[in-house]
């Protein structure tokens, strides 16, 4: 039995441990907003927190998140309050949107860490999130916007 | 006489430097060199190239605060054809000791090896040690699919190891 958290909530899984993670949140779990890309950890679009920090679910076992702590895609507001997702629907950042489960997951670490990001900085941190439409330069752009937001709720 | 024995014979029959230079084959296959690199940012495959995604070594040779070595890399390897290989402690030597080999002849990699200086402190055992039980090491044998070992056995490697250093850790020829 693999226990975890995930969004606060206590997570239970009876089954092989070797199982990846994506297919415990997806398949027993029903949190199907982290998406399967390549399955091998070279795209980013299954990208979940383990503790505050990205990992990417399609190649992490199970039994690697015991007594743990994931935060999915769901996990970060549910009411799309969190400056990442406000930054992202004001930019209308995503085209075809598959990718940005993830973008947003590593955006929301990056921020968590870095509270104002350099452009280098989120090049670091968001050079292994793919996105085939192309929308890396709103992708920075949002980045930066949250940020701001963010400082801006620091103040009010 | 197995071949085993015989390789034993030959290993034994070689003075310091020559055994170093034997086992420097290992230490310059990509599955060592990939990771003891100068700059900053680790290389990939058989080519060496630089391994995608920008990723960096890191202020503790794990990676940069968001994108870690174990964001990707497991502690066992991908059974997957091109997945991420994986093993216990995946990291880079961090900056404050790179341990860097690339472009090195066999004397300046030696002398690299065996300085305490640039070899982030292992004393004589502790390499010995480090080349026989060393997690990441060990990998180098069982990489995982698509994936080349080095040149020879790791029993022949670390008898090597320990060839050279057991006849004097020399780091240049014999002059007699």
């Amino acid at each position: 039995m693999t226990e975890f958290d995930v969004n606060g909530k206590r997570a239970r899984f009876d089954d092989d441990p070797s199982t990846p993670l994506l297919w415990v949140l997806r398949d027993s779990l029903g949190l199907t907003g982290t998406k399967y890309g390549c399955g091998i950890a070279r795209c980013g679009a299954c990208t979940v927190h383990l503790d505050g920090t990205p990992i990417r679910a399609c190649v992490t076992p199970v039994a690697r998140v015991q007594g743990r702590s994931v935060t999915t895609i769901e996990g970060l507001s549910s009411d799309l309050s969190h400056p990442v997702q406000k930054a992202w629907l004001e930019l209308q950042v995503p085209q075809c949107g598959y990718c940005h489960a993830g973008q947003m997951m590593t955006a929301s670490a990056l921020l968590a860490k870095i509270p104002n990001p350099s452009d280098t900085d989120i090049d670091d941190a968001m050079s292994g999130n793919l996105c085939r439409c192309g929308t890396y330069h709103r992708i920075r752009a949002a980045v930066h916007r949250a940020a701001e937001l963010t400082r801006k709720g620091a103040k009010e | 006489m197995n071949l085993f024995v015989i390789a034993l014979q030959i290993t034994l029959s070689l003075n310091s430097f020559e055994a170093f230079q034997k086992a420097a084959t290992v230490m310059r296959h990509p599955r060592c060199l990939n990771c003891h690199i100068p700059g900053d940012s680790p290389l990939f495959g058989a080519s060496g190239d630089v391994h995608p995604m920008r990723v960096k070594r890191g202020p503790d040779g794990e990676g940069t605060p968001v994108m870690r070595c174990n964001t990707c890399h497991q502690e066992t390897n991908s059974e997957v054809l091109h997945g991420p290989p994986g093993t216990k402690e995946w990291k880079l030597p961090p900056p404050k000791a790179k341990m860097a080999w690339v472009g090195l002849n066999d004397r300046q990699l030696c002398r690299a090896i065996i300085d305490t200086k640039t070899n982030g402190g292992m004393s004589h055992d502790k390499l010995t040690t480090h080349m026989e039980t060393d997690t990441r090491v060990l990998w180098s044998w069982n990489p995982g699919p698509g994936r080349e070992a080095p040149p020879m056995s790791h029993r022949e490697f670390v008898g090597l190891i320990r060839t050279w250093i057991e006849k004097g850790a020399a780091c240049a020829p014999s002059t007699k």
